[in-house]
C-alpha cells in the first residue's frame, strides 16, 4: 500500500488531501441540487462569469476570501440578472443572452488578470491547483463546506419538494422564491471553493458529475445528496494519488476520475445502466416474438 | 422560517377525516387575476362547501388552471377575495391541497410513491425534524385509502397514469386537506382508471371533503360532479349540474371564445 501513502509524506500533499476531502464532499453533496434543478449548464456559465469579479476584486483590494466572494457574487448577479433583462426586453432568449454575457465576462476576466502582478495567476484561476492551498484558503473552504452542508441538510425536505414541483411546494407553505435566492448564493459559494482546486473551467465537472452518477443508481433524493458527497470525496482523493504518480495536473485528474466513474456507471449500473436497458428491450422483443408465434 | 409548520389555526382536527359535522364553506367574491396586463380570470363569484364536488368547465385559456392556482394561494388576486371557513385567505394552507396536471410534473424525478405521499406531512412537522410514528401512520393510511400500499416503494415513473393521480391524492390525504384542487385529473387516463378515479372522488366527497377539478370531457361531467362552474375568462354561471350544465349555457361558454365559430364536438353531443 506504499504507493497509496507515499504522496502524503509530503506536507503539500497532506494539505491537498484535506482540501480534496472537504471540497470533494461539498461539491458532490451540492451537485444533487444542481442536477435535480436541471441547472448544470446554467451553473457552468455561472462558474465562468465569476472570473472577472474575482479578478477585479484582486486588482482593487488584493486577494482575500471576502473580496473574492463579493466580486464573484457581483459578477454572477450582473450576468444572471443581465441575461434575464435581455430576454425579457428583446427577442433574444435567456440561454442565448447568457452565452453572450458569460463569454464576454470571462474574456474580460482574462484581460483583467493580465494586469494582476503575479506570475501564473491566470493559469491558477483557470485550472486551479489543489496543492497550493494556504491556511486561509483551507479555512475558507471549511467555512463554505459547513454553511452549505448545514443549509442543504436542514432544509433538505422543502428543497426536494421544491425541486419536484414548485407549485406543490408553494401550496405546502414553502417560501420557494426566498429559497431559490439562498440556494443561488450557495452555489456561488461552492463554486468559489472549488475554483482553488480545479479552476473555473473545470469547476462544473465537480459540481455536476457526482450526483449525475448517483442518479444512475438510486431513486432516493437522500442517497443522491450523501452518495454524491462521498463519491465526490473519494474521487478527488484518488485523483490526488493519480496525479502524484502520473504527474498529471490535479484539477484535470479530479474531473477525469469523476468522468470515468460516470461512464462506467452509465454502462453497468444494475438499475439504470445502458447495458441493462438494452438487455431488457431485447428480452421484451423476444417475448413479443414468442407470443406472436404461439 | 419554521413559521410554515404552524398554519392558521382554522379548525384543525386531530382525526383523519375532516368536516363531517360542520359545513366548511368556501366563498369566492368577484375574483380577478391577471398575468401582467393580460386578464386571465374576471368576475368569479361562487360559494360551495365540503361534501360537494365542483367541475370547472370552459375552453382552453378560460382560466381554469388560474382559478385553481388562485384558490391554492399560488397567485395573488388582483381584486376580490377568497374566504375559507369565514376567514379571508391570504396564503396557502395545509387544509387546501393543490394537485398539478400530470404533464407538468417530471416523473423521472428520483422519488418513490411513499416519498411523494410523505411530502403531504411537511406542513405538520418542522423541516428538519424526523417523522413521528403518527406521521408514518397518516402516510400508511393515505396509501391504503388510495390502494397504493403494494406500490409504495416504486419509482414514480413506473406507475400508470391512474396510479400517478392516486399518488397525488394520497399526498393530499396525508396532508389532511379539506379541499382538493385538481387540474385535469381525468386527462390521459383510460376508461378503467377514469372510473376508479371517479369512485375515489365520490368517496372523498362522502367523507366530507370538497373536490374542485377542471374537466375537459363534457360527456362525463354529470356522472361525476354535483356542481358546475362555467368559465370563459369571465364566469358564465355557477350552480348544480342539473340547472347549469345545459346546452344553452355551454354554447354561451364556448361561444364566447369561439367568436361564433364551430362549437367543439363534445358540446354538440352533450
Amino acid at each position: 500500500m506504499n504507493w497509496l501513502t507515499e504522496p502524503f509524506d509530503l506536507l503539500i500533499y497532506r494539505r491537498a488531501l484535506l482540501a480534496a476531502l472537504v471540497i470533494g464532499f461539498t461539491n458532490g453533496y451540492v451537485s444533487a441540487y444542481v442536477v435535480l434543478r436541471k441547472a448544470a449548464l446554467k451553473t457552468g456559465s455561472l462558474s465562468h462569469a465569476l472570473l472577472p469579479g474575482i479578478a477585479m476584486a484582486i486588482l482593487l483590494f488584493g486577494l482575500t476570501p471576502f473580496s473574492a466572494f463579493a466580486g464573484a457574487l457581483l459578477a454572477a448577479l450582473i450576468v444572471g440578472l443581465g441575461s434575464l433583462l435581455v430576454s425579457q426586453t428583446s427577442r433574444i432568449d435567456q440561454d442565448t443572452a447568457l452565452a453572450v454575457l458569460f463569454t464576454a465576462a470571462f474574456s474580460g476576466g482574462i484581460v483583467i488578470l493580465n494586469y494582476v502582478n503575479a506570475p501564473g495567476e491566470l493559469e491558477h484561476w483557470l485550472f486551479g491547483d489543489i496543492r497550493g492551498m494556504s491556511d486561509s484558503d483551507l479555512w475558507t473552504i471549511y467555512v463554505i463546506a459547513a454553511v452549505s452542508l448545514l443549509v442543504l441538510t436542514l432544509f433538505q425536505r422543502p428543497i426536494v419538494v421544491m425541486l419536484f414541483e414548485p407549485n406543490v411546494a408553494r401550496s405546502l407553505g414553502i417560501p420557494v422564491n426566498l429559497m431559490n435566492y439562498v440556494l443561488f448564493a450557495l452555489v456561488i459559494l461552492v463554486l468559489i471553493s472549488s475554483l482553488q482546486a480545479v479552476g473555473c473551467i473545470l469547476a462544473l465537472g465537480l459540481l455536476v458529475t457526482p450526483a449525475a452518477t448517483m442518479l444512475l443508481f438510486t431513486d432516493s433524493p437522500l442517497r443522491l445528496f450523501w452518495g454524491g458527497g462521498f463519491l465526490g470525496m473519494i474521487s478527488s482523493v484518488s485523483a490526488l494519488v493519480v496525479s502524484y504518480w502520473l504527474d498529471w495536473p490535479t484539477g484535470s485528474s479530479i474531473v477525469i476520475v469523476l468522468g470515468t466513474v460516470f461512464v462506467l456507471s452509465f454502462l453497468v449500473s444494475p438499475k439504470y445502466g445502458v447495458l441493462r436497458v438494452v438487455r431488457q428491450r431485447r428480452r421484451h422483443r423476444h417475448e413479443i416474438h414468442e407470443a406472436s408465434v404461439t | 422560517m419554521s413559521g410554515s409548520a404552524h398554519h392558521a389555526p382554522i379548525g384543525r382536527h386531530g382525526g383523519t377525516s375532516c368536516c363531517e359535522t360542520t359545513h366548511h364553506v368556501l366563498e369566492v367574491n368577484d375574483l380577478c387575476v391577471s398575468y401582467g396586463k393580460v386578464p386571465a380570470l374576471r368576475e368569479v363569484t361562487f360559494q360551495t362547501s365540503c361534501g360537494y364536488s365542483v367541475a370547472l368547465i370552459g375552453p382552453n385559456g378560460a382560466g381554469k388552471s388560474t382559478l385553481l392556482k388562485a384558490l391554492a394561494g399560488l397567485l395573488q388576486p388582483e381584486c376580490g377575495e377568497i374566504r375559507w371557513q369565514g376567514q379571508a385567505m391570504v396564503k396557502s394552507s395545509h387544509e387546501i391541497a393543490y394537485l398539478p396536471q400530470r404533464e407538468e410534473v417530471d416523473w423521472n424525478f428520483p422519488a418513490t410513491v411513499r416519498g411523494i405521499v410523505e411530502m403531504g406531512r411537511y406542513p405538520h412537522v418542522s423541516w428538519w425534524r424526523r417523522f413521528s410514528p403518527e406521521d408514518a401512520e397518516q402516510v400508511d393510511r393515505a396509501l391504503q385509502a388510495m390502494d397504493l400500499v403494494d406500490l409504495q416503494h416504486r419509482q414514480i415513473s413506473a406507475l400508470s397514469g391512474g396510479q400517478q393521480q392516486r399518488a397525488f391524492l394520497a399526498r393530499a390525504l396525508a396532508q389532511e386537506a379539506h379541499v382538493f384542487l385538481l387540474d385535469e385529473p381525468f386527462t390521459g387516463l383510460d376508461a378503467d382508471a377514469q372510473e376508479r378515479l371517479a369512485g375515489l372522488m365520490e368517496k372523498l366527497k362522502s367523507e366530507g371533503r370538497l373536490v374542485i377539478a377542471s374537466h375537459h370531457d363534457l360527456e362525463t361531467v354529470a356522472g361525476i360532479y354535483d356542481q358546475v362552474l362555467l368559465q370563459a375568462t369571465v364566469q358564465v354561471d355557477f350552480g348544480p349540474v342539473a340547472e347549469v350544465f345545459t346546452d344553452a349555457k355551454l354554447r354561451e361558454t364556448y361561444g364566447r371564445e369561439m367568436r361564433g365559430g364551430a362549437l367543439p364536438m363534445e358540446v354538440n353531443e352533450a
